[in-house]
């Protein structure tokens, strides 16, 4: 990238490493975690969680006056030998990976109709990926979905959102020990949706979590990414591609709470934007505590800016409460395609579009390959060629 | 036979108190197969004229005409000039993150040439041409320009050019930052293309150490946004002992 001399107007690229007795992690936010909507206050937009969120855009999600009033088609495809449910608020398995951190979670938590449970059983491998297709047809929806992967078992999940209308959800998933689960969000949403997710991965001891959230659309999306570890030796990755264009908030807060010892986490997230008020936001938080000794963790975000008047925040933010670790770090930078980059290539007879695309594809692939699952691969490079095709 | 005509080129840019005008009526004629040296003290301008006949939208042309083979330059956009056969090899190149060399060049040879290079000798074109400059195989797999050395910025400049085979090749300040090694590789490099005869050569510089290696036919001494005095090679022997001073103390700002 072209580093911290080339920040655009308006971005900020913040970052911290605390070390200390109480986690400003949690004091940061304005109530604890809870399932009941009625534990938060509802937001005045001053708030640390809700500082960089245009609240007038939730469409009510925030304040209680969304009524579930809308429809959402979905379509699940379960490879043999997984079970899908329906089932009552009270299932024990609700719940189990995490608890909502804002009130917009808590709304979906408390307003949910049914959950959907899918479970993978013990020591079974998929060949083919678990999808979960959501299409919204306007108005406002709650959800709730558990993934419930037990020991041993191997499995690629993809949730794949389009269509229009309100969504608060939350995703549970439960990653058995030893098991090892891909998990993908594509939020390829029409430009009016509005969309806020929070997803809670419990992993397993000796297990591996991998997830790709990918973002595309909505006029605002506000997804909380979030990994535990239920044992040690436990590994994720969480990696992440937006393409913000004019006018779009997308906003992905991430949070790793090392809790067991000799657990890794690997954090990539990757944004380009291009137009008029496109606003991405990066919130990157990894907390290590007393107990996680041997951790391994390392966040990154970068950001690709290829025109004028988007902007971008990204504050990672690190703490730690043991020495013992193997080691802690991240990284934030945000550049920009320059007019100095296009005169470079533009010399070597390379046509201006071109030049855009050479750049934004190749500050994309490395993280693209990294995915593993074909078809969203191809999907999302045809995807960010015709973003290019689109407003620039 | 590819020419470039240069005729009364008028550029200025933006300042913080209006529009500075740095070129002030150049002339200049290069043909295919000729070495031109322009040398001129710092802020005489001679990096202008390289960029903007390249097209640095930075610089505005308020008057003059450029012509290749009686075709317009300054009418065409900055890849047009690139693929109408006009190559400028920069000072300081450009980093390109994301993009790695071999993307890039070929990228680019694919644009110049019209067509695709065939994959098969295309890999060894650029093969060779690295080792002859010395660059490392490992090179074509960082991206553009990203943490080279000085030295090795230019090489990866010089690279293109011996790939690109432009009609006319400018090369602002090669020389600049290099020690007497890397000096001579890339001046082996720019003979190689001139030894083509293919291309005509406008070679601008600070210093007269460069013309060890490569020799010019012509030599232009810049001074305050024009070419003051023309001649052969021996007028760089004579810059060699005399300095600029002469030419600056006509009221060129330093």
């Amino acid at each position: 990238m072209a580093e911290a001399q080339n920040i655009p107007a308006g971005s900020t690229t913040a970052g911290a490493i605390a070390v200390a007795a109480e986690s400003t992690v949690a004091t940061r936010m304005s109530a604890p975690p809870s399932f009941d909507v009625a534990d938060f206050p509802v937001p005045h937009g001053r708030e640390e969680e809700w500082r960089f969120t245009p609240l007038a855009r939730l469409k009510g999600l925030h304040d209680g006056t969304a009524v579930a009033d809308g429809t959402m088609k979905a379509q699940i495809d379960a490879p043999e030998g997984v079970s899908v449910e329906s089932v009552e608020r009270g299932d024990e398995r609700i719940g189990k990976a995490g608890t909502p951190v804002d009130r917009v979670a808590a709304q979906a938590f408390s307003s949910f109709a049914k959950a959907t449970v899918i479970t993978v059983p013990k020591e079974t491998v998929l060949a083919e990926p678990i999808r979960v297709a959501l299409h919204g047809e306007g108005g406002t929806t709650f959800g709730h979905t558990v993934f419930d992967v037990k020991p041993f078992a191997e499995a690629i999940i993809v949730i794949d959102h389009t269509g229009d209308g309100v969504r608060a959800a939350n995703v549970d998933i439960l990653v058995g020990d030893g098991a090892k689960v891909t998990f993908v969000s594509v939020q390829d949403w029409d430009d009016t949706a509005v969309h806020t997710s929070q997803h809670n991965a419990l992993i397993g001891r000796d297990a591996s979590f991998k997830s790709v959230v990918v973002t595309f659309g909505g006029d605002l999306v506000r997804l909380h990414p979030r990994v535990t570890y239920a044992g040690p030796g436990g590994e994720s990755e969480m990696l992440g591609l937006y393409f913000t264009d004019a006018g779009q908030h997308q906003e992905h807060r991430l949070l790793v709470t090392h809790d067991a010892p000799h657990c890794k986490s690997n954090v990539v997230y990757k944004g380009a934007l291009q137009g008029q008020d496109a606003h991405a936001v990066w919130i990157g938080d990894v907390l290590i505590e007393k107990s996680a000794e041997g951790t391994d963790t390392y966040e990154m975000n970068r950001n690709l800016v290829l025109t004028d008047g988007a902007r971008v925040d990204s504050v990672p933010n690190l703490e730690i409460e043991t020495g013992e670790i193997v080691g802690a770090g991240h990284a934030s930078a945000t550049g920009r395609f320059d007019d100095e980059q296009l005169f470079y290539l533009q010399a070597r007879g390379i046509p201006a579009d071109e030049a855009r695309r050479l750049v934004v594809r190749g500050f994309f692939a490395e993280l693209v390959q990294q995915i593993g699952v074909d078809d969203i691969e191809e999907r999302l490079i045809s995807k960010i060629e015709a973003e290019l095709q689109g407003s620039v | 036979m590819a020419t470039l005509e240069i005729h009364d080129l008028h550029v200025s840019v933006e300042a913080e108190n209006g529009a500075r005008e740095i070129l002030k009526g150049v002339d200049l004629t290069v043909k295919q197969g000729e070495t031109h040296a322009i040398m001129g003290p710092n802020g005489s301008g001679k990096s202008t004229l390289a960029y903007s006949l390249a097209g640095h939208p930075k610089y505005t042309i308020t008057g003059g005409t450029v012509t290749l083979d009686g075709e317009d330059v300054l009418e065409m956009s900055v890849d047009e000039r690139a693929r109408a056969g006009v190559f400028l090899a920069m000072q300081y190149p450009v980093e390109v993150p994301g993009v790695s060399v071999s993307n890039f060049l070929r990228t680019s040879a694919t644009a110049i040439r019209g067509e695709a290079p065939k994959l098969r000798t295309w890999v060894k074109e650029v093969k060779s041409a690295m080792e002859q400059l010395q660059m490392d195989p490992a090179f074509a797999e960082r991206n553009v320009n990203e943490g080279f050395s000085g030295g090795e910025k230019k090489r990866h400049e010089i690279l293109q050019l011996e790939l690109l085979k432009p009609k006319i090749a400018i090369l602002d300040e090669t020389d600049s930052g290099l020690d007497v090694d890397a000096l001579r590789i890339v001046s082996e490099g720019v003979n190689r293309v001139r030894e083509s005869g293919e291309v005509g050569t406008l070679l601008i510089t600070h210093y007269t150490r460069i013309l060890r290696y490569i020799k010019p036919d012509f030599v232009h001494v810049f001074a305050n946004g024009r070419i003051a005095e023309s001649g052969g090679a021996e007028l760089a022997d004579q810059l060699e002992n005399e300095g600029y001073d002469k030419y600056v103390k006509g009221g060129a700002t330093a």
